[in-house]
Parts: C-alpha cells; structure tokens; sequence
C-alpha cells in the first residue's frame, strides 16, 4: 500500500466544536492534514450551527449537520446515505463518547456503502463506562477511585459518610465538579442529574498530578502508539489547556494492560491521576482521540493518521519513539466570518 | 546520591525532569553543581569546587548543601542507589 492511495481521501470528521471545552475533531483533522497532506478532503459532520469547525474552511471542505444520538440509527444511517452521495466518503473517524454507540451500531451498514470506521465494539464502550469503571478496575487490577452511583438526592449522604469530602461529582457522560461540602454536592447532584440522566456518580478525590495518556489499541490486545501528557495549565473545566509530554515506564505499562485487558480498537485516552506515592488512579477512559492528539502527531507518532492507515487494513507495527518534553499551549481566536455562512448551516444544514 | 540520569537541564538554568513533567529555574551556581551532579562528580569534588569559587566557609557550605538536597528531593530529582 502506498502513501498516494491515502493522498486523496475523503473523511468525515465529527467533534468540530472547538471551544472551552473542545472536541476532537479539529484537532484531529489537523493531525491528519499534517500526515496524509492536503490532498484529503475533510467532510464536518456537525450537531449545531456554533461548532467553530464547521467555519475553519482551511481545515474543513464542507461540513453537514447530522441528527443527535437521541434520533437514533436509522436518522443517522438516512443522513449519511445522502451525505455519501454528494462526498462518496472513504472513512469516518466518530470523536464523541455519545454518538458512538450509534456509529458502532450502524458500522456494517457504512461498509457496505463503502465508508470505513475503526471503532470498539459495544462490549469495549460499556465497560469503561464511567458507571462501570469501578467494577472494570477491580476485575483487572487497576487502580480506580471508590466511588458510588447516585439515583436520589438522599444517597448522597451515604456516598459522603462512604467516602468523605471533598467528593469528584460527575455527570454519566460529561461534567464533574468538586464538592468540599454538601451544599456544592448537591447543586452537582441536581445539575448534573438534569443535564445527563442518572446515575450522577460521586468519586473518591485523589490529590496528585494530572496525567493523560492517548494511545491507539490494535483491536488484538496491543497498542501501535501511546503517548504520555502531563498538563501543565487546567482550565475550570478540567481540561488541559496546556500539557508536556512525559516519559515514565509505568504510564506505557498502564495503557499497555488496558490494552490487553480489553483488546480496546482504535483511539482511547486514559485519564490517571498520580498521587504523592506514586500510585496511579485511573479517573476516566474516554472511547475516542482528546482534544489534544496533535500532541502526538508533533510528538512523532501521528495517531489519527495511523488510524487511518489501519481502518484500510494495514498492520503497523508498534510505535516506540517520541519527543518528550514537547509541549502545547492552546489559545482563543476570534474567527470573522459572514453571517451567510451562519445562515447557510443554520437553514441548509449544509456549508 | 545521584540527579536522575534523564533529567534534562540547559545553560540558562532549565530543568526539566521528563518522567513527571515538571520543570524548574535554577540560578548559575544551582545549574553548575547539577552539571556536576550530571557528570558523576562526587559530593567532595563538588563542595570543594564551591569552596575555591566562592566566599563561602565549610560549615555554612555543608548547611546549604544539605538544603540543597532536601530540595532536590523534594522536587523528586534524586535517583537513590
């Protein structure tokens, strides 16, 4: 297989909200720009008309609005279709927790139309679930903080006398916060219940050093990359704003269990925590790239690009080099655009 | 007692130590003796190095030293044999 066969692909790319708490998806175009070159052409597939994304015309060909997970799979297979008419699209690369299942759902249906995916199965997804991840870590060894599953204000009480403040309140899909008392648990409780459903969950906190570790499963039980980010700038949100990568033995050894734990497909991210001994917690293992994967492309081992290369049936082998101490610094730009093009994805779905 | 051997450190007084990600600013004498550390120099050669270079007397030097250390600890420098 050769490099020219990748030159002028055309992928859809989901997560195209760049913004306080961004997405993927612009980052992994990026990577992708930077690896298979300009020749690809990048279709945004958008939720809704402010994605920044879907307005970065350098970045992206063209973007369409697809339905929300809620809409189901066949809203979402209907769309596709006739986005693939217009694009003839060779891959989709799904950068959300939430539209996954879906993506993964209708996977055989985008092959047979020719659109290749490199996903997890369904039973990979569930198991990391922020619901699950305390059973998954005690079935396989790995760290995780305690934590309890919350369908009622009153079990709050129990989950603080449990585990003691301050507690990480976290939504089931998105959003944690702190709380110190239980008046912030419960405003967490109740906003995080009336945004994401139940169960809202409250974790042990673990006081330490914030590390992510992006890598790349094979889908066999191994990963061809993983690269280790300590962050080094963390907004409100949680989110590393800016982040250096590291080397430590433990960090490659940790993904490479989750890996063949799970025999976990395509990208995943490790949050870990690592406490004043040393240990390292597992916080959240998020299905998908982060929002920071062009570290890894500027780091040497392109992910996203790989990704691609192994969704058309190549095998690389592992990736073992990489810049340590190569770092990222995000930053806001106020992009001018005409308010046509609003108007186009806004009435169009299209732009 | 030695400076880790993957600590990175530049002229100007950078340290970086890659496994942790944590980053320091040392002034001139700090980034000579991690040099020397780096070297393999032991702490005698070190101290007396200090010693010709500087207005400094044994006593107050080995009381600094021993700071030093504890920092150098503290920021988790320190490779224990």
């Amino acid at each position: 297989m050769t490099a020219d066969r990748y030159a002028n692909l055309c992928i859809g790319i989901t997560g195209l909200n760049a913004n306080d708490n961004p997405g993927p998806g612009i980052a992994v175009i990026r990577a992708l720009r930077a690896g298979l070159g300009d020749g690809i052409r990048i279709i945004g597939l958008s939720y809704e008309s402010m994605e920044p994304g879907i307005y970065m015309h350098e970045l992206v060909n063209k973007t369409y609005q697809i339905p929300y997970p809620t809409a189901g799979t066949a809203a979402l297979l209907e769309r596709l279709a006739y986005i693939n008419e217009q694009e003839k699209l060779d891959l989709i690369i799904p950068n959300f927790d939430s539209e996954l299942y879906n993506f993964i759902r209708i996977s055989a249906q985008l092959q047979q139309m020719g659109i290749r995916t490199f996903l997890p199965s369904h039973e990979q997804l569930a198991l990391r679930e922020k619901v699950n991840l305390s059973d998954f870590g005690k079935q396989h060894g790995f760290n995780v903080p305690a934590d309890r599953k919350l369908f009622r204000i009153d079990e709050l009480k129990k989950a603080k006398d449990d585990l003691s403040f301050p507690l990480m309140i976290k939504g089931k899909f998105y959003e944690a916060y702190v709380a110190y008392t239980m008046d912030q648990a419960i405003k967490a409780f109740h906003q995080l219940s009336a945004t994401w459903g139940y169960p809202v969950i409250a974790q042990q906190h673990i006081k330490g050093t914030e590390i992510n570790i992006a890598a790349l499963g094979d889908g066999n039980g191994g990963n061809i990359s993983i690269i280790p980010m300590r962050k080094l700038y963390i907004t409100d949100k949680g989110k590393a704003w800016a982040g250096v990568t590291i080397e430590d033995p433990k960090l490659i050894a940790l993904a490479n269990q989750f890996a063949k734990a799970t025999n976990w497909r395509g990208g995943y991210e490790l949050e870990v925590m690592r406490d004043a001994d040393d240990n390292l917690f597992i916080l959240e293992i998020n299905p998908r790239f982060p929002a920071w994967i062009y570290l890894t492309a500027a780091a040497g081992q392109n992910q996203p690009e790989t990704l691609v290369k192994m969704a058309f049936g190549e095998t690389p082998g592992p990736m073992n080099e990489y810049q340590v101490g190569k770092l990222f610094i995000r930053y806001s730009w106020d992009h001018v655009v005409d308010i046509a093009d609003f108007q186009q994805i806004s009435a169009r779905g299209e732009l | 007692m030695k400076i880790k051997k993957n600590i990175a450190t530049s002229e100007n007084g950078f340290i970086f130590n890659p496994a942790t990600g944590d980053s320091f600013s040392g002034n001139a004498i700090a980034t000579d003796i991690i040099g020397a550390m780096k070297n393999g120099d032991s702490e005698a050669v070190i101290k007396q190095s200090i010693l010709d270079k500087y207005e400094v007397t044994p006593e107050q030097l080995n009381r600094d030293w021993d700071d030093w250390i504890i920092q150098l600890k503290e920021a988790n420098l320190l490779e224990f044999e």
